[in-house]
């Protein structure tokens, strides 16, 4: 009883085992490129991992591939053990800059409402537990004051707060994140970094893709190095090595 | 001016433009919002050969005819610049442009052949003072079938419009919607046609969603803001083309086309002077 309430709430600081990612041998190919070829890795929450690897390493097409917004010809994914199909609800997918139509005619406590678009499917009214998750998902992302800011009114890390607080409305345990440190400057970045580090901590898996190597190490615990295939994967200090980079980089 | 009221014609105009400024304005917040403007433009020159090719086939001028013919050359133009762009280095834009006016230009060819009496401009700009009784059914249809829709779907229309992949990757079936997009706006286009004509009736399924996009941060907003405005314009233009006897339909697009002036220049979220600081 405790361990499906802990597991329900997210908190799975007893039970990291319900809460694996498991990834078997990947593929993504787009017509006739192979954009990513037997990507395999397992993880589990309460983690941060990095995704880097070269420009066209596949990073972007990793997590849009985990998330179900690109189709997957080989492979599969496993999530708390159960094979995922397409999309889940528990994932959720934050777009990089450059892919979100900043200019539309949404604010922030409108993008944080269509995080429970999931649940409420096309026609359910509105109800109170929906307004609840929404307002506490602004909150956690420090956005109270912001609500009716147009989504291009915001700085480069309110938007980024944005996008995590309507993954968090969406109830999801499997953050994922495009370039989410890109464009920030070093506080926005320490601030975000902070947000993401607590977000692991109250048992979410937070995955990111990152382009700077500097930051690797402050800002995560585990790293997965890609170049269409993966290179290596594990802990930071144990895989972030100069071999491995050569390996990725060449 | 007054009196003008009292005649059943006019009425049925005045009924008539309400209800097409209404529907075309609520559905403009789509069309700009999916960023459509350029298709629904090559809509509406591909509406003249639908009516043309409608009364050819038909042989006499019906609602239904004008109605069937135009929806029916709409959907070959759009689907033939898709075919022509997914089989070319073309873009689809490219393809549209050539495909409307090669349309257009065949139906001004057509009309030489059609039997019945018709004045090519009232297709061309509208003739809203004779619009009958079921072109007033029809124009109700339309709204009713249009408005019910995207109120229902507005969940994962939103979703698709914002973000297509995120959409898609949630079950939503984006590519269904966007057909369903298209043809609602073929049919509110149709709808016009007897307000403001072919040429126009691109102004007003536009011009009101662009004027409240400039003015709100909210899609709600913008559909039913879109639709008021359109109403309003169609309202107001038929009572000063009254007083002034000009074409209603240029006066309604010359309205709508004052409001997005103004909201351009005016605006106080991101007028033209807010932002320049003049």
């Amino acid at each position: 009883m405790n361990t499906a309430a802990a597991a329900d709430s997210g908190h799975c600081d007893h039970c990291a085992h319900h809460h694996e990612l498991q990834v078997n041998g990947l593929s993504v190919a787009y017509q006739e490129i192979r954009a990513l070829e037997g990507v395999s890795f397992a993880t589990s929450c309460g983690n941060t991992v990095a995704l880097i690897g070269p420009n066209g390493a596949g990073k972007s097409t990793l997590l849009k591939a985990i998330a179900g917004l690109v189709p997957r010809s080989a492979g599969s994914i496993l999530w708390r053990g159960v094979k995922v199909a397409q999309w889940h609800r528990e994932f959720a997918y934050l777009p990089q800059r450059e892919d979100v139509d900043w200019s539309f005619p949404v604010t922030v406590r409108g993008l944080v409402e269509m995080g429970r678009y999931s649940q409420l499917g096309w026609w359910r009214r509105w109800r109170a537990v929906d307004e609840e998750k929404v307002l506490e998902a602004m909150k956690s992302m420090h956005l109270e004051g912001l609500e009716n800011r147009q989504i291009s009114e915001l700085s480069g890390g309110q938007q980024q707060r944005a996008f995590i607080a309507r993954a968090l409305a969406q109830e999801a345990h499997v953050l994922m994140l495009d370039e989410p440190f890109n464009g920030l400057d070093r506080p926005a970045r320490e601030n975000l970094a902070a947000l993401l580090r607590q977000q692991a901590a109250e048992g979410r898996l937070v995955i990111a893709s990152h382009h700077d190597l500097n930051t690797v190490a402050d800002l995560f615990d585990e790293v997965l190095i890609l170049n269409r295939r993966a290179v290596a994967f594990g802990p930071v200090q144990e895989v972030f090595t100069e071999s491995n980079l050569a390996l990725a980089y060449g | 001016m007054d009196d003008i009221l009292s005649y059943p014609f006019f009425q049925r105009a005045l009924l008539g433009a309400l209800i097409i400024g209404f529907t075309n304005g609520c559905f403009s917040a789509y069309v700009v919002l999916k960023r459509s403007a350029l298709v629904a433009g090559s809509l509406s020159h591909a509406l003249l050969p639908g009516i043309a090719g409608g009364i050819l086939v038909a042989g006499s001028l019906t609602a239904w005819s004008a109605f069937l013919g135009a929806l029916i050359a709409a959907l070959v133009v759009v689907l033939a610049s898709l075919a022509v762009a997914r089989s070319s280095r073309l873009d689809q834009g490219t393809s549209l442009a050539v495909i409307f006016t090669i349309a257009f230009a065949a139906g001004l060819i057509m009309l030489k052949y059609v039997p019945v009496q018709v004045k090519l401009e009232d297709y061309l700009f509208g003739d809203i003072l004779n619009i009958s009784t079921t072109d007033l059914w029809v124009a109700f249809g339309i709204g009713v079938v249009t408005l019910t829709l995207t109120t229902a779907l507005q969940r994962p229309i939103l979703l698709t419009l914002f973000e297509p992949s995120v959409a898609a990757a949630q079950g939503v079936p984006v590519r269904a919607l966007n057909y369903l997009i298209m043809t609602l706006l073929v049919l509110v286009m149709i709808s016009s046609l007897q307000a403001v004509g072919c040429i126009l009736a691109l102004g007003l399924v536009v011009a009101p969603g662009a004027t409240v996009f400039l003015l709100t941060n909210s899609t709600r907003a913008m559909f039913w803001g879109g639709g008021a405005l359109g109403a309003a314009g169609a309202a107001g233009g038929m009572w000063i083309a009254h007083w002034g006897e000009f074409r209603p339909g240029a006066v309604i697009t010359v309205l709508l086309g004052a409001a997005f002036l103004l909201a351009f220049f005016f605006g106080p979220r991101s007028g033209f002077f807010r932002r320049t600081g003049g």
